[in-house]
């Protein structure tokens, strides 16, 4: 009973949250409520019993879409008073509405006609988990039985990267991205910057680790890593890398090549492309998991700093 | 003795909750960015530091406990940093005007 309170509070709360950040006319305010629906979100999935999904919205889904959001609305402030000026017409938004009830309508309708029992797949995966040897079955599913899903999740995520640097001018080109931050070097910010790291690393590869057995894994484990690398690059205790340096190009292609080369070495040993070989599933995945790791950490963070807009250490040419 | 813990956790929890609620409404009241800030971080410490002192009897082992004492910890230290810097940020702001 109070367990149906809780979740129709929470339900309640997040359309009004969504209702906020759809009808908020100011971005930044927008995207404020659009932050604690993602947090509120993973509390509906802890609800659920999906803990992984829930570590995966909070990371992600709160915490680095709102900060890419944020960035985004910091480079739009010089537009907004002539876009607010633009009112479109009655017609346009009647469109809108329209066809937004028109999505919204059919995939309630979806949600309704879904056959009860669902269709799963669950039974199988937990007949088949001791093949893979490790104890948490959604890492079961990401890294074997659907493991060509999260190679080209990777492969994605490189491509989107490229898609940022690609919006650099030429000039700039191969240099550092983001502007140079500056902050007093004895402040708050940079003490937090000196003092959280090191808990931080503690704590993702804490969460890499358990991953194989419990929920967690390598796309938590690089949010929380690029969060640690964002703060000490928001404190000036270093500066974002050249993007034309080799070694970054080796970190950023290095978990999805990883992964090919395992792959193809499973239609050898296994007989399938992505397939492991018994007995050998475990060490596979883990190498899978600890390439993944640095390419994640480094998109992740480079998302975030943007496309390069300068060459020297300091401030924008 | 199990009942007298649980008196206690529901007495801690209540009571730290009673510190969020102090806390969101001077957030919603107090007139400047200074006293919101000092409202919200009262929620954070006493509040969050109650419902773990209240939760720490129900937890088994020493080490979910130990968690729990982290995570207030780490919620204090962030709560600290973050209200500096947005502080700072107000100020920096008032200064401008």
């Amino acid at each position: 009973m109070t367990g149906g309170i809780v979740s129709l509070a929470i339900v309640l709360l997040l359309l009004a949250l969504a209702l906020w950040a759809v009808l908020v006319r100011d971005a930044f305010l927008a995207i404020a409520g659009f932050v604690a629906y993602g947090l509120l979100l993973s509390l509906v999935w802890v609800r659920l019993y999906g803990i992984d999904v829930a570590l995966t919205e909070a990371a992600i889904g709160g915490g680095l879409t709102g900060a890419m959001l944020i960035g985004a609305v910091a480079r739009l402030r010089g537009t907004e008073a002539s876009s607010r000026s633009e009112r479109s017409g009655v017609g346009l938004h009647i469109l809108a509405l329209l066809l937004s009830l028109g999505l919204a309508a059919t995939l309630a309708l979806c949600v309704m006609v879904l056959p009860d029992p669902a269709p799963t797949l669950a039974p199988q995966v937990s007949q088949n988990m001791a093949v893979t040897g490790v104890g948490n079955p959604i890492t079961g599913v990401l890294l074997a039985f659907r493991a060509l899903d999260t190679l080209l999740e990777a492969i994605v995520l490189v491509i989107g990267l490229i898609g940022v640097w690609s919006l650099a001018p030429d000039r700039f080109w191969g240099g550092r991205p983001g502007l140079r931050h500056e902050a007093d070097p004895d402040g708050i910010l940079a003490y937090f910057a000196r003092l959280l790291p090191p808990l931080g690393i503690i704590f993702a590869l804490y969460i890499f680790w358990a991953g194989a057995d419990h929920p967690g894994g390598k796309f938590q484990s690089a949010t929380i890593l690029a969060a640690m690398w964002m703060l000490v690059l928001m404190a000036g205790l270093a500066d974002t890398p050249r993007i034309g340096h080799r070694g970054l190009r080796v970190g950023i292609v290095i978990g999805p090549l990883a992964f090919i080369a395992i792959g193809v070495l499973g239609l050898f040993s296994a007989g399938a492309l992505l397939a492991y070989p018994e007995e050998w599933a475990k060490p596979m995945i883990v190498v899978v998991e600890v390439a993944l790791l640095p390419t994640l950490t480094l998109i992740l963070g480079l998302l975030l700093a943007g496309p390069p807009l300068r060459f020297d250490r300091g401030s924008a040419a | 003795m199990d009942r007298l813990l649980d008196l206690f956790s529901i007495v801690a929890i209540v009571s730290g909750a009673f510190f969020f609620l102090a806390g969101s409404v001077g957030l919603l009241r107090f007139p400047d960015a200074y006293t919101r800030l000092h409202a919200l971080t009262k929620a954070d410490n006493l509040g969050l530091a109650l419902v773990v002192i209240g939760l720490l009897p129900q937890v088994d082992g020493v080490l979910a406990g130990l968690k729990l004492v982290v995570v207030w910890l780490l919620v204090l230290l962030s709560g600290a940093a973050v209200s500096q810097l947005i502080a700072r940020a107000a100020r920096r702001r008032e200064k401008q005007t």
